[in-house]
């Protein structure tokens, strides 16, 4: 009988993204981060890339890195550093093309393209800066309210990457923690999803099935697998582990001095995972990193 | 030892808070928090709050509070659904710092100066601040009045929409922007003004109307209808038991008593 094995290496995911292609990163600022497969990305030779991401490291690195010709973003922030610096950088000088959006259009824009329409009305928006510097346009409705709305357009995905606690080899995933974000709706708008995990297994019926309420959105959106433990680092994964904020913190420091990625792209990515893991102590380190306080 | 200015704060942004609706109350920073957490346990029992990730809880979190004392879940708020639960159905009141402010009520908190393709200063990006004010009441906390927060002409970027009529699409539904209160180290102001204008309704003690205008950009109803009120005993004792560690104490500068001129 045949079966499905979607497992990869990073690697692998990475050999399927194109240049120039949109690509959907999951998380929230420094939270729940795929850095894994962002760092393979970083030590690959892909470029052109259209990032849309609730922005945290993953967004300063690529854009340092020269990886990213426009963004799509609400925000960019490592919360207790407030300031991405490495993506005010790139901003500063010009470097990237931006699509500006609230929080919650941006999720609304992953919606629509999940369901395949154009776009999804909203008032949001309305009375900002967004809609003329984004050319956002506006939507009248048909109905007797005769309303004008915003036409949040589709923010249609070519590959999409997210990590998650738990996967097995048919995409099963089980994400934990608190709180998921969007990564489900990165997931549905995306023509390929990739999931790194923490823990890869055969079967999420034999290992976790007292668990399945963390299956947060169902495996026929999820096209690969990549097992890459304490890969969300430096970013928290509840409850895994918490964000790194003192390697943040030199991260961000060294947007100032030496100011040059190329200076720092060594220790910040490495020349593969398990180089940049043995920097932090390796799984085990990442594993016993405390979970913040808010 | 009296109050200090801070707790003063506190105070005028818990009022901002009051409500008889069941809403969720968000304050950014340590004295918006504190003003939240404190109408919370005063006079608006409705109010409900998050513990700063993705929990509901029915007792404020102290600022800094780990593991024990931090209360238990009532129920769960995660950002995943935070648009639809909190944001566009309305129920939720803000309070946020704003980088600047406008005598419209718009405010910035994305980029200063420069052009959109190329800003002078790249700051946090819209966040959510388009949505709640389009659809929830907002007030505003501002530690450091002055024209740089509060700016003539218009902010750099609207981030957040306010009462201008110019930025107003015919047919568009703008009636859910109820902006609430502006807290300032030196006083407490409202949209009460005609057309939404800005009015200063109370002066911190030993602060003068001129002071705050000359700290303006724009022009100031006066509508000041007397000195913004002390904290009494009740609540400095919640806000000592939200704030165990002085949080509050590091927000303005010096720190300086509630009574300027006391010592």
């Amino acid at each position: 009988m045949p079966t499905i094995d979607k497992t990869m290496d990073a690697a692998a995911v990475v050999s399927r993204l194109r240049n120039g292609m949109t690509l959907g990163i999951g998380g929230w600022g420094p939270r729940r981060k795929p850095m894994a497969l962002v760092r393979e990305i970083l030590r690959s030779d892909l470029t052109d890339l259209t990032l849309v991401s609730y922005g945290g490291p993953d967004v300063g690195m690529l854009c340092a890195a020269g990886k990213v010709r426009k963004l799509v973003f609400a925000f960019v922030s490592l919360d207790e550093i407030p300031l991405e610096p490495w993506f005010r950088k790139s901003r500063e000088a010009g470097a990237i093309e931006v699509l500006e959006l609230d929080e919650g259009m941006f999720q609304w824009g992953l919606k629509a393209a999940a369901f395949s329409v154009p776009f999804l009305p909203t008032r949001v928006g309305l009375g900002t800066d967004l809609l003329d510097l984004g050319a956002l346009k506006t939507v009248t409705s048909p109905y007797d309210d005769g309303e004008v709305l915003v036409a949040m357009p589709a923010l249609k995905l070519d590959a999409a990457l997210i990590h998650v606690h738990r996967a097995d080899r048919r995409g099963n995933i089980q994400a934990l923690g608190p709180d998921t974000y969007y990564d489900d709706w990165f997931a549905k708008a995306a023509d390929e999803c990739f999931a790194s995990c923490e823990e890869l297994v055969d079967a999420m019926e034999v290992s976790y099935p007292q668990d399945v309420k963390a299956n947060l959105f169902e495996r026929c959106f999820v096209t690969g697998v990549a097992e890459t433990p304490g890969g969300a680092h430096p970013t928290t994964m509840p409850p895994a582990y918490g964000w790194d904020m003192g390697w943040l913190k030199k991260y961000a420091a060294a947007a100032k001095a030496p100011g040059d990625w190329n200076a720092v792209a060594e220790w910040v990515v490495s020349a593969s995972e398990a180089d940049y893991l043995a920097t932090v102590g390796g799984p085990e380190g990442v594993a016993a990193l405390p979970l913040p306080v808010f | 030892m009296g109050a200090t200015l801070a707790e003063l704060c506190i105070v005028a942004c818990a009022e901002a808070f009051r409500t008889s609706r069941e809403i969720i109350a968000t304050g950014i920073g340590p004295i918006p928090r504190l003003g939240a957490g404190l109408a919370r346990l005063t006079h608006s029992p409705g109010l409900m709050m998050t513990d700063g990730e993705a929990f509901l809880v029915e007792q404020p979190v102290p600022l800094g509070a780990t593991g024990g004392e931090r209360p238990a879940p009532a129920g769960y708020l995660p950002f995943s659904r935070f648009f639809d639960s909190a944001v566009w159905t309305g129920r939720r009141h803000a309070m946020v710092t704003p980088t600047q402010i406008d005598r419209f009520g718009q405010t910035n908190l994305s980029a200063l100066g420069g052009t959109h393709a190329q800003p002078k200063v790249q700051m946090l990006g819209a966040r959510g601040f388009p949505g709640n004010a389009i659809y929830h009441p907002n007030s505003m906390f501002i530690p450091a009045h002055s024209p740089r927060v509060f700016v003539a002409g218009e902010v750099d970027r609207v981030s957040s929409p306010g009462y201008n009529p110019a930025r107003r699409v015919p047919g568009g539904n703008y009636g859910s922007i109820d902006l609430r209160r502006i807290v300032t180290d030196l006083c407490v102001m409202d949209f009460g003004g005609p057309d939404h204008a800005i009015r200063v309704v109370s002066l911190h003690p030993g602060v003068t109307f001129a002071q705050v205008q000359d700290a303006t950009g724009f022009e100031l109803i006066d509508a000041v209808e007397g000195e913004t009120p002390l904290p009494g005993e009740e609540q400095l004792a919640l806000i000592e038991r939200l704030d165990p560690r002085g949080f509050r104490a590091r927000v303005l500068k010096d720190n300086p008593p509630a009574e300027r001129g006391a010592s």
